[in-house]
Order: structure tokens, then C-alpha cells, then sequence
């Protein structure tokens, strides 16, 4: 392998074939802060997601990059710009975006596969086919036998990944993950970036998956695409291509190569935050 | 078994303790302002067996099965009209809070003049005390929806009525089922009042039978403490069961 394997290329040089599946158009996303001046969040963001690529938005706190994925998921709209899924502006969240917060956000009340199976309702599958096909899905991530057990039994891994399930049970076009990994202890969440990677492999294209990250390992492990994003206001700026073949583990000689030079942008960009 | 005392026996205890000095005040004064236990204990009994006691019970929890029913359904409604819209919630809240701080007794006089000496009125004091717990609990309970299963939800593709039967009232059940309770506590107590108050020609009651029997003490009593152990009865068995397996099921109970 070359240097192809890690080129850090200029953000325009890249546009593959075909019409992307996700398109942010100089997006800007300004809010109202608590002393009630306006703060830009995200500035003049543009990017394109290709069908079935796996793209992790990377930046340290207050980059953005959870306005976007927000945006993406139709629960937050842009200041000005745009966001399209298929070329049509996302207006309202839909199951064909399914999300992964950074809390599992299970419904407390329904058994493990009661959520996977509300998932399916809400998708209009027959209710006779709804139990056979959650049950599937938690076979998928090993939780086939908690499937009649409630949400707060689980551990927060086994939770995050029931969440997993329910989010993929809907077989969406688009995954969109809001650091899903963040409130898991270190082993928890080794565990679950491999079922990610192992799944984004098993969809086969099918699905796209947007990942918002401010761990490096985790977005080299992960993306084929790293867009790294600056300190507030959140301006893109690097994209990291990684070419290496999955399943990555941490310690492959590529990926621990992109980890440090995106790392050393990454420690640039906090610092500047940090002086501004 | 000593689980079973563990729950029970206390509140044995403090029930033994009670019977026991009011059985030696009894002993001690005259008997007919504070009659033994005993003495209590076979008005009951009579009263079960000539059909007065069964009678006006059965009577009373129809009216207040109807009454309660009532008020959840205009406390569902305007609960979640003032969860649902902020100008319905700051207009309407006050006048709410205020019915519910309101003694219902104060009800009584215009229930009358309104309804006459009737059911309606005794129905009228019961859902004026009632619902305004329901509306409030309700309102609360939903907009103490954790924001991030509702936007769960909408990913999922939940919206209008749909987000809310399958996610925000089922969330909001465990606030709703305390609010039921605590309507229970209302209900019950205005409804004791109505009754024995608004006495229509022919009228059956628990509250009735207390304006009935002013001069006979132990009938007093024993009625008395049929309307005591209807109402927690209710409480403990129904709603204090229902509201432990809420919270169970979504892991929202310690156990001690």
C-alpha cells in the first residue's frame, strides 16, 4: 500500500460518481446563546455523502458537528443552506434516517424487542411479521436472548446496541450517529464500534452511515471519510480518506497512521479554540 | 410469610394499638358518646344484615365510578390541550390551580341551586373535586417527557396523534397513574361531603347514611369506617399496585 491509502486530499478534489445520497449546501446554523446573542454553530459547511459510505464528522466541542447530524435527521432546521437526502431538502425526521443518540434512548416501557418491534409498527409492518423480524435483528447484535427483558436490565452496551438494532430493523437508507459510543466504558465501546463496522459491512452499500465523533481513533477506525471540522465556529476543515480494508483494528499500521495525523489537526484546532 | 409480616405488620400494629385505647377510653367514659368497639362492631353487622350497609356502599361507588370516569376524561382533555399549547397552558392553568385549591365544600350551595337537591349536584361537587388533579397531572406528566425519546420517536417516523399513543402518553404514564391517585383522594373525600350534605328524597349513600344516623353513634362509626377502608382499600390495592408496576417495569423502582 501508498500513500493512497491515507491521502489527506483538498476538499474539493473529491466528487465521486454518481448523485451523492447526502448533501450539505453552505449550511449555516446560528442559535440563540443564553446571554441572547446570536452564536454561528456551523458555518458554510458543504459536503456529499455517496450512497453506502461510511463518513465520520470529527471536531472538538462546539464544532457543530451534532447541528449537522441533527439537521441531516430532520430535528433541527438550517439558518441558511441546505440539506438534501436524494437531492430533496430534508424538512422532517423519517425512518428512513434512523439515529443513534448518544443515549440509547429506549423506550422504557417496552421490552428490548417491544422497541424493535414498535420500529417496525411505525414502518407499517404487519403485526405478524413484526416479533420474527426484531428477532432477527437482535440475533444480529447478540441480544437474541434479552429479547423479552426490559431496557434498564441490560448493561449500557447491550442497551446501545438494542438501539442499533431498533435503528436497523427499519433497514433505513441512512444511519446517523450522534457519538453513540460517547457514554460507554472502554470495553463497551470496542465492542460496539466492531458490530458498527461488522454491520455497515453486512448492509453491503444499502445503508449510509453518518457518524459525529470527537475521538480520533474511533472516526479512523470507522469512516471511509473523515470530515474534520474546526473549533466554533464549526468550519470544515479536512477531509481524510481511509482506504484501509475492514475489519480495521486499532493497531493496523494505516489506521494508526491517519489516528496521528488527524490527531495533531485535531490538538491544532482545540488549541486555537482554546487561545481565541 | 415474613415477608408478608414485613409489609403488614406495622400497620396491624398501629390499627391494635388504636382499637385497644379506644376500647379503654370507651371503658372509661360514657358509653354513649364514645362507644366500645364491640358495640361498633355489631352495628356493622346489623347494618350488613338488614341491607343498609351493603345497599348505600353499592350505591356510592356507582356514583363515584361515574364521577372519576368523568373527571379523567375532562382532565385528559384539558391536560393535554395545555401540554399541547403554551398559550392554553398560561391561560388556563390558573383557573385549575385555583379549583383545585378551592375547599370543594364551596361547591355544595351552588351545586344546589344549580341541580336542585340531586344526584347531578352530588355528581357535580365530585368531578369539581376530581379533576383538576387529573388536568394538572396530566399536563405535567407530558411535559416531563424526556425530550430525547420523543425525538427517538420522530426518527422512527412517529408524528401527530401516533407520536402520542406510541410514545408520549405511554412515557408520561407513571406521572398520570399519581395524579390518578391523588384524584382518587379528591374524589373521594368530595363525594363523602356531597353525600352527606345534598340528601334528595330517596337518595342511597355511604354519605347519606352518616346524615341519617346523627343521633346513633356506633351506626356513625361503623359507617364511618366502611368509607375509611373503601378509600384505602382503593388506594393501596389499585392505585399504589398500579403505580409500583409502572415503575418496576421501567426500572424506576429501588428496591429497598
Amino acid at each position: 500500500m501508498s500513500d493512497a491509502a491515507t491521502n489527506i486530499v483538498d476538499l474539493a478534489s473529491v466528487r465521486d460518481a454518481g448523485p451523492p445520497k447526502l448533501e450539505v449546501r453552505d449550511l449555516v446554523k446560528t442559535r440563540r446563546s443564553t446571554t441572547g446573542t446570536d452564536v454561528t454553530a456551523v458555518d458554510h459547511v458543504s459536503f456529499q455523502v455517496r450512497e453506502g459510505e461510511f463518513v465520520c464528522l470529527l471536531g472538538p466541542s462546539g464544532s457543530g458537528k451534532t447541528s449537522i447530524l441533527n439537521i441531516l435527521a430532520g430535528l433541527e432546521r438550517p439558518t441558511s443552506g441546505s440539506a438534501l437526502l436524494d437531492g430533496t431538502p430534508i424538512t422532517a425526521p423519517g425512518p428512513d434516517r434512523a439515529v443513534l443518540f448518544q443515549e440509547p434512548a429506549l423506550f422504557p416501557w417496552l421490552s428490548v424487542s417491544g422497541n424493535v418491534e414498535l420500529a417496525l409498527k411505525l414502518i407499517d409492518v404487519p403485526a405478524d411479521q413484526r416479533r420474527e423480524r426484531a428477532n432477527a435483528w437482535l440475533t444480529n447484535v447478540g441480544l437474541e436472548r434479552f429479547a423479552d427483558v426490559q431496557p434498564h436490565e441490560l448493561s449500557a452496551g447491550m442497551r446501545q446496541r438494542a438501539a442499533l438494532a431498533r435503528a436497523l430493523a427499519c433497514e433505513p437508507d441512512v444511519l446517523l450517529g450522534d457519538e453513540p459510543f460517547g457514554a460507554l466504558d472502554a470495553q463497551a465501546r470496542e465492542l460496539l464500534q466492531d458490530e458498527v463496522q461488522r454491520v455497515w459491512v453486512e448492509r453491503d452499500g444499502r445503508t449510509t452511515f453518518v457518524f459525529v465523533t470527537h475521538n480520533v481513533r474511533e472516526a479512523a477506525l470507522l469512516a471511509d471519510r473523515v470530515l474534520v471540522l474546526s473549533a466554533a465556529p464549526g468550519k470544515l476543515i479536512e477531509e481524510v480518506r481511509i482506504n484501509a480494508p475492514r475489519p480495521r483494528q486499532l493497531d493496523d499500521v494505516l489506521v494508526a497512521r491517519v489516528v496521528s495525523e488527524v490527531h495533531e489537526l485535531l490538538m491544532r484546532e482545540v488549541d486555537k479554540g482554546a487561545n481565541r | 410469610m415474613k415477608r408478608i409480616w414485613d409489609e403488614i405488620g406495622p400497620p396491624v400494629f398501629g390499627i391494635v394499638v388504636l382499637i385497644a385505647v379506644w376500647a379503654i377510653v370507651a371503658a372509661l367514659t360514657d358509653t354513649r358518646g364514645v362507644p366500645s368497639p364491640a358495640e361498633v362492631w355489631s352495628a356493622f353487622l346489623t347494618g350488613m344484615r338488614d341491607g343498609t350497609i351493603p345497599e348505600a356502599t353499592v350505591k356510592t361507588l356507582l356514583r363515584l365510578l361515574f364521577a372519576f370516569a368523568c373527571s379523567i376524561a375532562i382532565g385528559v382533555a384539558i391536560g393535554v390541550g395545555m401540554a399541547l399549547n403554551e398559550f392554553a397552558r398560561r391561560s388556563i392553568r390558573p383557573l385549575i390551580v385555583a379549583l383545585q385549591i378551592t375547599p370543594f365544600v364551596a361547591w355544595l350551595p351552588l351545586a344546589v341551586i344549580w341541580f336542585g337537591a340531586s344526584e347531578r349536584a352530588v355528581v357535580f361537587v365530585t368531578i369539581v373535586g376530581a379533576f383538576p388533579s387529573v388536568t394538572l397531572a396530566t399536563m405535567s406528566a407530558i411535559r416531563q417527557v424526556p425530550p430525547i425519546l420523543t425525538r427517538a420517536g420522530r426518527t422512527m417516523g412517529a408524528d401527530g396523534w401516533g407520536l402520542y399513543r406510541d410514545v408520549i402518553l405511554p412515557a408520561a404514564m407513571p406521572g398520570f397513574v399519581a395524579g390518578l391517585q391523588q384524584a382518587w383522594g379528591f374524589a373521594w373525600k368530595a363525594l363523602m361531603a356531597a353525600e352527606l350534605i345534598i340528601t334528595a328524597v330517596g337518595a342511597s349513600g355511604l354519605g347519606h347514611l352518616l346524615a341519617e344516623e346523627q343521633s346513633n353513634v356506633p351506626e356513625l362509626l361503623a359507617v364511618l369506617g366502611v368509607i375509611v377502608v373503601i378509600g384505602v382499600a382503593v388506594d393501596y390495592l389499585l392505585f399504589h399496585r398500579l403505580d409500583r408496576r409502572i415503575r418496576k417495569r421501567r426500572g424506576l423502582l429501588v428496591e429497598g
